[in-house]
């Protein structure tokens, strides 16, 4: 669990200087996730062990104005983005900071993506909703050390006062003399500057761009024209394109296989097992399927998984009852007593959440080509620092040797950034048997679902004492996850129980996390542990607030209040105002509320539901957020839209089951996605604030399913044990809304 | 046999199997690559083309039925409601990730080419044919409406 | 001096070491290093071999013939036995899934409701930007595993199947003002008309009708010959 962000002065310089707060955002969260990484430092050796791991990759031409500023002559202002375009509109987001600090005009600013470069961008990576906050301070300063330069260069020209000169919307001025000129006039001067160690940074008051609604995307040109190239859309002189066939149980190994009759298929290039199945090559997409439709082969699976997702849940609860084959780890002890029982009025919760695939829009696919000890990928990558390792472990070279060209992906969630960076991987696997001719692996939608790295399925049994004030007093919680990362404490199973505010009127709290090992491989996902433990906490408060004969709102104002918590309390006072809690709805409606924190960043949501013959309809959410200084409030309300949606098509319909070992489901039909009749309206607020920003691409997804399965409680009475709501309905035959 | 294949008002000779999806005919041969493999099983939506006008999803078409009708494509899909269209996705910023953009717009063009003036349930039962993993619906729904409310006005003064 | 230079230069003196980030971070990056190195460690693959095809296996649901009732004596009886062998055919998914209880037909053998989520429109073949043939065509595509027919469609609401007892169905058959259609042209629906037809020939994974088209239609003809009864 994070603290709250700093509330620092952000008109203070970094206090560590310009150099330092680089490395500081490089190595922060960057890595690992920022689940993981509490707090973030920079350090010598991690910079030489970094250097070593990942060399660096080809260098970006240089530029007077630093590595994330390139002005041409024309006046335009480029902007290089060191994180990955994965739909969040973080290139928006980044420039924008760069435009207000060097005061360019914002539609004179465009944006690019950084190919993977640890020497110059450091250790590249978009995890734990990290994007903006770390790059808050060294993007200002690379804006601001532009400006100064701009304003050195009048000041020597016009032979005034720095003091005296103005710059704005690219038009650096003086306007005692009335002389003016653009950034493109003063371009030749300006890069003869020397930029300054401590740049002046704005204060909050005189932003002119951020927390506007001028900040907006610079791509929804090319993604409404279909220009926009992604990775399935690369071309290159002899490409080839390879397509895998997989083991269908995780833990397979290829025993056998004959490829005779793929290679008879016209295109079929060449046909040859790797590591992970047999690799098919072809000369375009349709011969690279049709050719692995006609592969026969046999799998071993002496190793592989075979239980089915009943069995494993079985096996969650014996562990969680202590009857299992993995010893446990403490965490969020509170108190001295956890050995005394319980006693009293106490209640027990118990949750199972399924298996989620990410399943964005455009499937797993790398260009990758191999020459030798160069290895170059074009990739819509999520992990750039992690994928170049991995290649060049792959390809037995140096990450210095790999050059990696990041390019917006087809959506990501997590799916396109895992540690085995495993579809990286396998195209350089398949790249080092072409002879230097560049590959394009493309995965079937059926290979990425059924290639696992999913939100771990979990379970939580939690037991509560209550005071005689009907708030509890005591917590005990276990959790059943695997772990997404093979060091360190399983944190991310805990992350939104340990150190929540619920627990402030107990005076003992202790917990137990399981975390099993097994074949099927977990992954981060929008939200990662936060997906299941807000929906835990914010779900039992509504049943004990039920049980407590208190309405849920007032109920944990008490929570928030002894925890001393005000930015919650103000976005519960602003949630309450806005989404008309407690006055009366139409009939057969009822609304639910959720708080969580995700990442740094408050959001609270508020559900209006109904039932339409059994099956939970959610027309309208109101949202409310603190994420800190608003830096693109636009594309906040997209993150906040796009984390209901996503969020609620998991909690109606989402979830990945095993049956003997095979996923069953493998498309969008057997894995149903929200779709626009079920899209509810969503109004999103956010806390005018001058902390430090924090980030919106996962925070918008925790709440709505406790918010839903609250207002459930609230119109059946029927609290919910396990997601999805709507398990059922893909079997039944009841008839859908007529709607 | 060769197959004749009009795309975006030109003709094309494809000598390719006639069961290939026509997506990977735009795609692998013709390279308009705006029109996106999303499922390959008719479920997303992140195919579509026009052919003859009617929306359809090009996974699920094959080279042999597709050819002898005109084919539409992102990259060529004119006239009001197409750049009203456009226009509405820009102001609006809708994309997010913007992978099933291209599939989302061919829809909606052809929805207010029948339909000058859809309702929120009009919407609904046009578009949801097509996935869009990031949820932007709330986003198109509107911009629908707005390129319903401009491409109106436009045909008004026209 | 460029920028980059000056970027560099100024290296500030160094800070205060936090520990605890160090040695997370070095395990965090060894364990990477770890688990590549194990994953990617070169092992002997397999080399291509010939392996014998498996002919794909069929159950295919036989009908009894029209000839096995014979032995029943009494027409009536008979003409139940006939119209709840072809019961079997009529309720079966293939069937059933383009006959639902309202706007939105069903799918699979488990009958679930349609993804995507369509509705019949104006003509029972889609809403206007919506239609059935966005995705079905003339024929079963193998590629997208989407059935086709040149008639798909769904059967008009009046002819709503789904909910209905196998009586229910057989008398609403037979009424023209439901059915649309008379004796004759019942018969010709279930015998020739190529969409039902196509409950024989589904493609993909789907299971066929029971039997072939002729011997249902035979069972129809027989049926309707015995004095059409209807189970209760």
């Amino acid at each position: 669990m994070k603290s709250p962000p700093e509330s620092l002065d952000p008109t203070q310089p970094a206090k560590r200087g310009f150099r330092m707060t680089r490395r500081r955002m490089v190595l922060g969260g960057s890595l690992i996730g920022g689940a993981m990484v509490v707090g973030y430092t920079a350090t010598h050796p991690m910079e030489v062990g970094g250097a070593i791991l990942s060399g660096g990759g080809p260098d970006p031409e240089p530029s007077a104005f630093g590595s994330y500023i390139r002005i041409a002559s024309d006046g335009f202002v480029t902007i290089v983005n060191r994180q990955q375009e994965l739909g969040q509109g973080i290139h928006a987001g980044l420039a924008a900071i760069v435009a207000e600090e060097l005061d360019a005009d914002w539609d004179r600013v465009k944006v690019i993506d950084s190919r993977s470069n640890f020497r110059t961008y450091g250790p590249q990576g978009s995890v734990g909703s990290r994007s903006i906050s770390s790059n808050w301070d060294l993007m200002r300063n690379a804006g601001a050390a532009a400006r100064s330069m701009f304003v050195d260069a009048a000041a020597l020209l016009w032979r005034v006062p720095r003091r005296l000169i103005d710059v704005r919307d690219g038009v650096v001025s003086h306007p005692g003399s009335n002389r003016s000129a653009t950034f493109a006039e003063l371009l030749a001067d300006a890069s003869r500057q020397a930029p300054p160690q401590q740049p002046m940074l704005k204060q909050t008051k005189d932003y002119r761009l951020i927390g506007t609604d001028r900040v907006r995307r610079k791509d929804s040109v090319p993604k409404s024209t279909g220009a926009q190239v992604y990775t399935q859309d690369v071309q290159r002189p002899d490409l080839l394109v390879a397509m895998v066939a997989h083991s269908p149980r995780f833990g397979g190994k290829l025993a056998r296989f004959d490829p005779s009759d793929a290679r008879k298929v016209k295109g079929v290039i060449d046909v040859f097992a790797i590591e992970t199945g047999v690799a098919v090559v072809a000369q375009n997409s349709f011969a690279a399927r049709k050719g692995r439709d006609a592969l026969r082969v046999e799998w071993d699976d002496s190793e592989a998984e075979k239980r089915s997702t009943p069995d494993l849940f079985r096996y969650y609860h014996d562990l969680a009852a202590g009857r299992g084959d993995v010893s446990p780890s403490d965490f969020a002890m509170k108190g001295d007593k956890p050995e005394a029982p319980f006693s009293g009025d106490i209640f027990e919760f118990a949750f199972d959440f399924p298996y989620l695939a990410h399943a964005p829009m455009e499937t797993l696919d790398c260009v990758a080509a191999v020459n030798g000890w160069d290895v170059s990928i074009t990739s819509g990558a999520h992990l750039p620092i992690v994928d170049q390792v991995q290649a060049a472990l792959t390809a037995r070279t140096t990450p210095g040797r790999v050059d990696l060209e990041v390019i917006p992906a087809g959506g990501s969630f997590g799916r396109r950034g895992v540690m085995s960076a495993d579809y990286v991987v396998e195209c350089v696997r398949i790249a080092k048997r072409t002879n230097g001719r560049p590959v394009k692996m493309i995965w079937t939608r059926e290979d990425e679902m059924m290639a696992g790295y999913f939100r771990p399925m979990s379970h939580h049994r939690l037991w509560v004492q209550m005071g005689h004030d009907g708030f509890p007093r005591r917590w005990r919680v276990h959790s059943v996850c695997q772990p997404l990362v093979p060091v360190g404490p399983n944190s991310q199973a805990v992350e939104g129980i340990e150190g929540s505010p619920y627990f402030s009127t107990a005076s003992t709290v202790d917990g137990k996390i399981f975390s099993p090992s097994f074949a099927v491989p977990p992954s981060f996902w929008r939200s990662v542990g936060h997906s299941h433990t807000s929906f835990v906490m914010e779900h039992i408060i509504d049943q004990l607030a039920r049980r407590a004969g208190r309405d849920p709102a007032a109920y944990r104002r008490t929570f928030y209040e002894k925890a001393g918590d005000k930015r919650r309390l103000a976005v519960l006072e602003t949630l309450c105002r806005r989404s008309g809690w407690g006055e009366p709805m139409e009939a057969g409606w009822a609304r639910g509320l959720a708080i969580h924190e995700t990442y740094g960043t408050l959001v609270g949501q508020v559900a209006e539901l109904r039932l339409d013959r059994g099956k939970p309809v959610v027309r309208r959410v109101v949202a409310v957020t603190d994420c800190g200084i608003a830096v693109s409030p636009n594309q906040i309300a997209a993150q906040m839209e796009g984390g209901i949606g996503f969020g609620l098509s998991a909690a109606l319909s989402g979830s990945m089951t095993l049956k003997d070992g095979i996923v069953q489901e493998t498309n969008f039909d057997t894995y149903p996605i929200l779709r626009m009749n079920e899209m509810p309206a969503v109004e999103t607020h956010i806390i005018a604030s001058t902390n430090r920003p924090t980030g919106m691409g996962e925070p918008g997804v925790p709440p709505i399913a406790p918010a839903v399965a609250n207002a459930l409680l609230a119109l059946t009475g029927n609290p919910t044990r396990s997601l999805p709501l709507a398990q059922a309905s893909t079997i039944s035959n009841a008839p859908g809304d007529p709607a | 046999m060769p197959y004749q294949l009009a795309v975006n008002g030109r003709t094309h000779r494809i000598d390719e199997d006639g069961q290939t999806p026509l997506l990977w005919v735009l795609r692998d041969t013709l390279r308009l690559t705006g029109t996106k493999y999303g499922c390959g099983i008719a479920q997303c939506g992140a195919c579509t083309i026009h052919v003859d006008g009617q929306p359809m999803r090009s996974c699920s078409l094959s080279l042999e039925t597709a050819a002898g009708s005109q084919i539409v494509t992102i990259e060529a899909v004119e006239g009001p409601e197409a750049a009203a269209v456009r226009a509405a996705w820009v102001k609006r910023d809708v994309p997010q990730c913007g992978f099933c953009q291209s599939g989302q717009i061919m829809s909606a063009v052809a929805l207010l080419r029948s339909n000058g003036a859809p309702t929120d349930d009009d919407i609904d039962r046009a578009m949801s044919g097509n996935i869009c993993r990031c949820a932007t619906y709330n986003r198109i729904r509107a911009a629908i409406h707005d390129a319903a409310q401009s491409s109106t006005s436009q045909a008004k003064t026209a | 001096m460029s920028w980059r230079h000056g970027f560099r230069s100024a290296r500030p003196r160094r800070r205060r070491l936090r520990i605890g980030c160090v040695p997370l971070l070095a395990i965090i990056v060894a364990a990477v290093v770890l688990i590549a190195a194990i994953a990617l460690w070169p092992r002997a693959l397999p080399q291509p071999e010939s392996i014998a095809a498996t002919p794909p296996r069929s159950d295919v649901a036989q009908l009894r013939p029209v000839a096995s009732f014979a032995s029943i004596g009494d027409p009536e009886t008979r003409s139940l036995a006939l119209f709840t062998e072809a019961g079997r055919v009529i309720q079966h998914p293939r069937c059933m899934n383009c006959h639902p209880r309202d706007d939105r037909p069903t799918q699979t053998d488990a009958m679930r409701p349609h993804v995507p989520w369509v509705s019949r429109g104006p003509d029972d073949a889609g809403e206007p930007t919506l239609r059935c043939s966005t995705c079905h065509h003339a024929a079963n595509f193998d590629a997208s595993g989407v059935p086709g027919n040149p008639k798909w469609k769904l059967a008009p609401i009046e002819m709503a199947w789904q909910g209905k007892s196998l009586g229910e169905i057989c008398r609403q058959m037979l009424d023209p003002a439901r059915s649309h259609m008379d004796r004759a042209a019942l018969l010709h629906h279930m015998t020739e008309d190529e969409l039902v037809g196509w409950a024989w020939h589904p493609g993909g994974k789907r299971s066929p009708a029971p039997g072939t088209q002729a011997e249902f239609g035979a069972l129809i003809k027989a049926w309707l010959e015995s004095g059409a009864r209807c189970p209760a």
